[in-house]
């Protein structure tokens, strides 16, 4: 599930915490809402990763000690992750904030049973004792264990390392251009006529080290970005309020997604934005967009036609194909949080069940560049690919670890785990999962003249999902009306609700290659205690045939 | 690392604002360990063992603020910390919105928030904790998934104008869901307490047992308006939206449920049912809580919504001297004042209604009428003639906590529950509401 915090930030952070923390300033508690707690990064301070030839003695003193205690197997994850926020609202900074944490988790085997343990002081004596404390917890803890743990073959790859592949490094941008970027938007937007925005910028760097008893030493340079604001304005004649979310996404980039590109722009009913974002035209738009919000009629509720940009139909496909696919959640791992799935395993045995109409085929991808889930190798040191989930509407395959693999028979981890720091351990986390572009040429202009009576949506906003992905709910930014072809005008109050596998099996019609864009989400939150993980979502412009629309719009007393 | 004690906090901080060269520095510390075993199909799947500490310097130059953070604690590192937190706050614009800190303040005697059994609790004891809610499941032919962890730590505040805060918690939370082994039956129970003596695993996980095997072969009862009872666990994750959405500011600037036309708000006015009282006491001996909150200010007494009305709005100091009032800071332990009766009681006194155990996955929809959507869970049941007689499907439903408790029926004893979306603990009756809105059916068990 997507975790929730203040108005569209959503994290794991615990609202104890957070209510601490607020008192620091929200930019602090938004830095800690990361998953990371640590110390700072001078600000223009570019810090280059610690030798790999350092971290290999470290890694080797972990695997010694935990093999030398009885581990039959061992990994260690070296980690420094680097966070940097800007945080701003109307003609003001609130904060900026940057931390930094560095240390070192230890996963041990013994008596088939899982251990963790991890450590910030890293010196010899620290790391070899922590790596004795994985290997009791995991002794302890064996006589509660029913079946040991077994994992698939995974070759040693050696000394390899891998690096996003970004053209401007974010953390290398001088504060001050950033500021001047947000606050110029921030401009922009008052100028328009908004009444408030908040305007963010979220910057992450793991620079992580993993290393196995099975020869692997893999050094990996990840990075990712998140621009978002929220614009509001409101009425005081009515006492009412509109807001309008940036149609920007998180994506595993530089600070190049923030330079303004024409051929990365789609030009439908207005811009939105494939591999390049312009936030000072969002703005622009988005404030104009505010207006027609507070003046549109209410939907009427009832059966339509859903035009789905990727802005809003990504998250519909991360809560209804990528949860109900991870197979933790399918054996029951996740049932006590996120919840179990329906797509048990007999369905995917029958070789036929009917997850979606032909149309709809979905991957799971962690090589995709520019995606959140990009990266060279797992963090159990399983080198990425990717691979066919939904093949022609019938559900194929899942998203497994080593430990789940065998159950799949499948000869090798399809490598989706993943820790948010050292400090956590690592589990089953969703790859991209993304829907495939329709194999014919289709335009969204073509698709709207072929609707009747419809709907066609932008951005994401509120969303839930039942704990087996069966029964979900979601609204959108902007909610445009479509009556015979045409498109007549902005409603509010417009929420879809449906069944996952009526919902996919509904699915008419997929924009071609040219409309594919990625959105995703920082914070997505899974475990317990509860880990997030990023990840992207790409997809084309797509249709939906009759479906249940409500309208949500209440009056208090 | 050990928990620090009052003066350990002390001196480190002392030493850390030694080092500061700006016109205002603030630094906050803390730090604790916790341990977790988590289980899944009766058995134990990963644990793990966490020590982690955080020291947070804050450096103000004029308006301007700049923050570090930082994990290592030597000479050398505090100092590193100071100069990073002053170089930011060179960097940065100035901040209209920048408050000084806070001087001395007088918070009054420390509440019991921590108790030494629990931070004493041994890797062995949680195991047969653990074990206890394992036993119950294969007994019943269920099949557990669950969590135990239990914490200690420590936090500690000083800046340069005198002020200084220590206090120190411990906490044990449980959470455990039995599944029937066709998977048509699930039952949940989560507890959570500052002292350990009061977690029974054992009882817990047999309620969440009972439930289980209680919920199998459900009937799928129309969507629509219902009288519903919602267990603490349920009621706590819709009233946390109320009482987490009483901010000041957003309400003076026109977006929160509680504005109003021509720029006024609902604060003195009245919201709810005037049986609904919520307050927040730090010294509550079932929740207790700390006297501070992370900028220094004083945790008090504060009744939030009395008889119905709203009585206070909490501030940020910046906001709370621009309206010239007090800054009340936003509550820690929230208490709901109940009724004698017990669940029991509601249940038979209820003609016709639904039982609900638990409800997930809550989202906002409008923040207009602060309208929530989300899910039952966990043992859904129907209520005739005072008794509960057959399990039912889950519902989708849509509603705001401020409709549902103008709705209201009657309260029960209170109890101290956990919500388990945020986390946060609460004191929370089980409440009847009638015409609660439920819009659809889920097929989840």
């Amino acid at each position: 599930m997507i975790a929730i915090l203040g108005n569209q930030y959503s994290t794991a952070l615990k609202r104890k915490d957070f209510l601490y923390l607020t008192g620091m300033g929200m930019g602090a508690a938004m830095l800690q809402g990361f998953p990371v707690m640590g110390s700072p990064v001078p600000h223009d301070t570019v810090l280059q990763p610690v030798d790999a030839a350092i971290k290999k003695r470290m890694a080797d003193v972990a695997l010694n000690a935990a093999k030398s205690k009885g581990a039959t197997y061992a990994d260690v994850r070296i980690g420094r992750y680097l966070n940097q926020s800007v945080s701003t609202r109307e003609n003001r900074v609130q904060n900026i904030a940057s931390a930094e944490s560095y240390g070192m988790g230890v996963r041990v085997l013994a008596n088939g049973c899982w251990g963790f343990a991890a450590t910030d002081k890293l010196d010899t004596d620290s790391i070899a004792k922590t790596a004795v404390q994985a290997v009791a917890i995991a002794k302890e803890n064996s006589r509660l264990l029913n079946e040991p743990v077994q994992l698939a073959p995974q070759k040693g790859y050696g000394e390899v390392s891998w690096k996003t592949p970004i053209e401007k490094n974010a953390f290398e941008i001088p504060v001050k251009d950033k500021v001047d970027l947000l606050l110029a938007a921030n401009n922009v937007a008052l100028k328009a006529g908004a009444t408030y925005i908040s305007n963010n910028l979220f910057m992450v760097n793991e620079q992580k080290y993993f290393a196995s008893t099975e020869g692997s030493y893999i050094d990996q340079d990840i990075h990712r970005l998140w621009p978002t604001f929220t614009l509001t304005k409101t009425d005081a004649k009515t006492g009412g309020f509109e807001t309008r979310n940036s149609l920007s996404a998180p994506v595993g980039m530089g600070f190049e997604y923030l330079i303004p590109d024409e051929k990365e722009k789609i030009q439908g009913i207005f811009p939105i934005y494939k591999k390049r974002y312009d936030m000072l035209e969002d703005v622009r738009i988005g404030t104009a967009q505010l207006d027609e919000k507070l003046k549109a009629k209410p939907v009427e509720p009832g059966k339509y036609d859903l035009i789905l940009d990727p802005t809003n139909l990504f998250l519909t496909i991360h809560e209804s194909v990528g949860h109900p696919t991870e197979l933790d959640r399918v054996l029951g791992y996740e049932a006590n949080f996120a919840g179990t799935s329906f797509l048990t395993l007999d369905k995917w045995e029958s070789k036929k069940f009917k997850f979606g109409s032909k149309l709809v085929n979905i991957v799971g991808d962690k090589t995709q560049p520019g995606s959140l889930g990009a990266v060279g190798y797992d963090d159990e040191g399983v080198k990425c690919g990717n691979w066919d989930i939904i093949k022609d509407g019938v559900l194929v395959n899942y998203q497994a670890t080593r430990d789940q693999a065998h159950i799949l028979g499948l000869p090798a981890s399809q490598g989706c785990c993943y820790a948010q720091t050292w400090s956590d351990v690592q589990f089953q986390r969703m790859p991209n999962v993304n829907l495939q572009p329709g194999k014919a040429p289709l335009k969204v202009a073509e698709m709207i003249k072929n609707t009747e009576k419809g709907l066609y949506m932008f951005g994401r906003n509120s969303y839930s999902i039942d704990q087996q992905r069966y029964n979900f709910q979601f609204s959108s930014q902007l909610c445009y009306e479509i009556r015979n072809g045409q498109i007549t005008g902005m409603v509010k109050g417009a929420t879809y609700q449906a069944n996952t596998q009526e919902f996919w099996n509904s699915c008419s019609a997929i924009c071609d290659e040219s409309d594919f864009r990625m959105g995703g989400s920082f914070f997505d939150g899974k475990g317990q205690p509860s880990q997030v993980s990023a990840v992207s979502h790409g997809c084309s412009t797509t249709k939906f045939d009759k479906v249940n629309v409500i309208n949500t719009l209440r009056k208090l007393g | 690392m050990a928990i620090l004690t009052e003066e350990q906090a002390r001196a480190l901080l002392t030493k850390a604002l030694s080092y500061s060269k700006a016109e205002q520095c603030e630094v906050n510390l803390s730090g604790g360990d916790s341990s977790n075993i988590r289980y899944a199909r009766n058995s134990v799947s990963t644990s793990g063992g966490i020590s982690r500490n955080s020291l947070v310097v804050s450096s103000a130059f004029g308006k301007k603020l700049g923050t570090a953070t930082i994990n290592e604690f030597d000479d050398a590192s505090l100092e590193k910390a100071v100069r990073r937190s002053e170089e930011l706050a060179q960097l940065a614009p100035e901040n209209p919105e920048f408050m000084p800190f806070l001087g001395p303040q007088n918070y009054g005697a420390p509440t019991p928030t921590f108790v030494q059994s629990t931070a004493d609790i041994t890797p062995k004891q949680r195991a047969d904790m653990v074990q206890q809610s394992l036993q119950v499941a294969k007994d019943s032919k269920l099949t557990a998934a669950g969590f135990l962890e239990s914490s200690a730590g420590f936090s500690a505040i000083m800046n340069s104008k005198g002020l200084f805060a220590y206090n120190t918690a411990t906490d044990i939370n449980f959470s455990v869901t039995m599944r029937t082994a066709d998977g048509k039956g699930s039952g949940y129970a989560t507890k959570a307490f500052n002292d350990v003596g009061k977690m029974d695993t054992l009882a817990f996980s047999k309620v969440a047992a009972r439930k289980a095997s209680g919920s199998v072969n459900t009937k799928a009862l129309e969507p629509g308006k219902y009288t519903v009872i919602l267990e603490p666990a349920a009621g706590i994750v819709l009233l946390e939206q109320l009482y987490g959405g009483l901010d000041a500011r957003s309400a003076d600037e026109g977006r929160s449920f509680l504005s109003k036309a021509g720029g006024k708000t609902r604060w003195g006015e009245k919201l709810v049912d005037e049986r609904v009282n919520i307050y927040s006491d730090p010294a509550n001996p079932e929740l207790p809580t700390s006297r501070w909150n992370g900028d220094g200010r004083v945790q008090e007494k504060i009744s939030w919504i009395e008889k119905g009305v709203v009585k206070n709005l909490f501030y940020s100091r910046y906001w709370a001297q621009k309206k010239g009032v007090k800054a009340t800071p936003g509550p820690d332990g929230i208490i709901m004042e109940g009724g004698t009766q017990s669940l029991e009681d509601l249940v038979k006194g209820t003609e016709k209604g639904i039982l609900v155990t638990r409800l997930w996955y809550i989202r906002p929809v409008d923040p207009q009428t602060l309208l929530y959507t989300g899910l039952t869970r966990d043992g859904t049941f129907y209520i005739e003639n005072g008794q509960i007689k057959f399990p039912v499907k889950n519902f989708r439903f849509n509603e705001s906590p401020v409709i549902m408790l103008n709705n209201l029926e009657a309260l029960g004893k209170t109890e101290r529950t956990v919500s388990g979306e945020s986390g946060q603990n609460a004191l929370i009756p089980p409440m009847k509401i009638r015409d609660f809105t439920f819009s659809s059916l889920s097929d989840a068990v």
